[in-house]
């Protein structure tokens, strides 16, 4: 208590993001050890899951950080919803890339719009707002998809399942938009208002910061997050489908909580969202390298996603 | 008091205005036999309701309600069919699982929502592990009582208000659930009154699970077999009913009533769809537009309230 010299291994220790990397590097060396298929390929698949992860994750973690209550449950339908109608639009023409990505970002800014709407005029709890929304965009994607799996573009598909120099394409996305985020949140004026109304509403609109306008565009932004996620999973996967989204519901959430950002909003951790990305992929993979059953498979992430929560819980709880 | 009865009002009429409408597309659902129909898996939904109630009480989000339901039919319809004894004490251990979720989610300070995400994926591990493919068996008693013939007014109608008065009992007019209601007010004060929250909130959770094995039960009671997947959706019908039902995410407020006519509207809203001969696809659009529809309606209401 009385060193006050600043001591740079204890600073990096108490790096909150730090965890998260450590425990992916663990999982990483233990998947790789079992599966013995090349630690590259491994490496490759990680980082390719991950980044869908973190570009929603991104979304949700400034969401999060506008304070208890703020949280974006219409991810995974809005993420269905841009990529069918993007696919739909696009008609696998290469030509149609472009506007493509357009539509599936414009359909990203309709919802986000939507739902931050429902929240300012009928002043619902965003959780209900976003999940009611939710059902809406979940009923326009059934009745646009009809079934059907449109392929995407050849070239597209091309782009999201490729990379150069042993780096997936998608990924060069996710860790751009990684850094972007952690420019906005450190560096620009906006940043020190999200943190600030996630700390305290009030004195935030006292002290003149545009709460309406900040929490309009976080809420925009992370229903664009998820539409480009959308867009890039279904280039990915070779087409749109209905549940594509399901699982990126929990995800979002996980990788916040367990990158460091707090629950209780006011305080966000992007370096941490890319480790608890690889991370909850590299334990499905390493699970799933150890030959468990579905079943197992899914007690395990689970108990796993509690166990951190636990253990990453006590500082926050005690500040 | 009278606040009260005005936050009832609201979902009362919904639901009456809903059942209008049902009965002007369709006048033979005005029947003992449409009714049951109409109402058919009102039971089930009422009691998962109930269940993510007990958690709102308490100022928390259960995520994990729709797989724990799951859980609970798949134990159901195998193991309580079975060999009994082994079920219901596994039926029993879940509910004291979810007592202890509630203490560690105090003591450790932990957030509800991620807490309960991170656990549906373990009640739904657990359910594809009992259960790899749709199958298993209704126990005996089970099947007749949810298939019992009430007079005049069908068990899908009659059941979910017997449940409403009984957890209204317990919630509103019995000293635990006053106190209870006091954690989700102020848990502080509680605290400085003596009283410790962890037990407070084990056993909020813990009638969480007991709600939660009741809706498993009834549903393969009325299903007749189950599968892991069975309940998904009822984790946020449970909410949306709550909400419906004139809850509040904070502060303790909360309306057994309410929340088993939110239930109801919010099952009642899928049949209507399919009167007005729309499209399958927009059911669960459909829902979500009565919610909004509902909560606009309410913001009127709240408004009446505070210049009143």
């Amino acid at each position: 208590m009385n060193d006050t010299r600043p001591n740079p291994i204890r600073a990096v220790l108490q790096k909150p993001w730090l965890w998260a990397y450590l425990a992916a590097g663990l999982t990483f060396a233990a998947t790789s050890l079992i599966a013995g298929s090349g630690a590259g390929s491994l490496f490759y698949a990680a980082l390719t899951f991950a980044s869908f992860s973190a570009i929603v994750g991104i979304g949700q973690m400034l969401v999060i950080t506008l304070g208890p209550g703020n949280i974006d449950l219409s991810i995974p339908a809005t993420m269905t919803l841009a990529a069918t109608l993007a696919l739909k639009f696009m008609d696998t023409q290469t030509a149609l890339i472009l506007p493509g990505l357009l539509v599936a970002i414009g359909v990203g800014i309709g919802c986000g719009v939507v739902n931050f709407l429902l929240i300012l005029l009928l002043r619902i709890p965003p959780i209900i707002a976003t999940l009611s929304a939710s059902f809406l965009y979940q009923s326009l994607a059934i009745w646009s998809n009809r079934g059907l799996r449109i392929k995407p573009p050849e070239p597209l598909a091309d782009f999201a399942t490729g990379g150069a120099l042993g780096i997936p394409n998608v990924a060069v996305v996710g860790i751009a938009l990684a850094i972007c985020a952690w420019l906005l949140l450190e560096r620009a004026i906006a940043g020190r208002w999200i943190s600030a109304i996630g700390q305290n509403l009030r004195a935030a609109r006292l002290s003149g910061v545009p709460v309406n306008a900040v929490r309009f565009g976080i809420y925009v932004n992370s229903a664009i997050c998820a539409a480009l996620t959308g867009f890039l999973l279904a280039s990915f996967s070779g087409g749109a489908n209905l549940n594509m989204g399901t699982e990126y519901m929990l995800m979002s959430i996980a990788v916040v909580v367990i990158g460091g950002s707090s629950i209780g909003g006011g305080n966000s951790n992007v370096p941490g969202i890319w480790g608890a990305a690889l991370f909850m992929f590299l334990i499905v993979s390493m699970l799933n390298s150890y030959g468990l059953g579905a079943g197992i498979r899914l007690i395990l992430t689970g108990l796993v996603i509690v166990g951190v929560v636990t253990l990453a819980s006590r500082k926050g709880y005690d500040a | 008091m009278t606040s009260d009865r005005l936050r009832l009002l609201l979902p009362v009429l919904s639901l009456a205005v809903l059942l209008g409408a049902v009965f002007y597309l369709q006048p033979r659902a005005m029947s003992y036999f449409g009714l049951n129909l109409l109402f058919n898996l009102a039971i089930p939904v009422a009691l998962a309701t109930i269940a993510q109630m007990m958690i709102i009480m308490v100022n928390d989000i259960d995520l994990s309600v729709g797989t724990f339901v799951s859980f609970c039919a798949c134990v159901t319809a195998t193991f309580v069919h079975d060999t009994p004894l082994l079920g219901y004490a596994i039926l029993a251990g879940a509910i004291l699982a979810y007592a202890a979720l509630g203490a560690l989610i105090q003591l450790r300070g932990l957030p509800a929502i991620v807490v309960t995400l991170g656990m549906s994926f373990v009640w739904g591990g657990l359910a594809v592990l009992i259960l790899p493919s749709p199958g298993g068996a209704s126990p005996e008693w089970l099947r007749t009582l949810m298939t019992l013939k009430t007079p005049l007014v069908p068990i899908a109608v009659i059941a979910p208000l017997v449940i409403a008065f009984a957890v209204h009992l317990l919630i509103r007019r019995s000293w635990i659930g006053v106190i209870l209601q006091g954690v989700g007010g102020n848990e502080r004060a509680m605290e400085r009154a003596g009283w410790s929250v962890v037990r407070l909130r084990a056993t909020s959770y813990g009638l969480a699970g007991l709600f939660g094995v009741l809706a498993g039960m009834c549903l393969v009671g009325l299903t007749t077999a189950a599968d892991a997947n069975i309940a998904l959706r009822y984790t946020l019908l449970s909410i949306a009913g709550v909400i419906l039902g004139g809850g509040e995410f904070v502060g303790g407020r909360i309306s057994p009533f309410g929340a088993v006519i939110g239930a109801l509207t919010l099952t009642l809203a899928a049949s209507f769809l399919s009167f007005l001969r729309l499209s399958p696809d927009w059911q669960i659009g459909a829902q979500g537009a009565i919610l909004i529809l509902v909560l606009a309606v309410r913001l009127l209401f709240v408004r009446k309230e505070a210049t009143a």
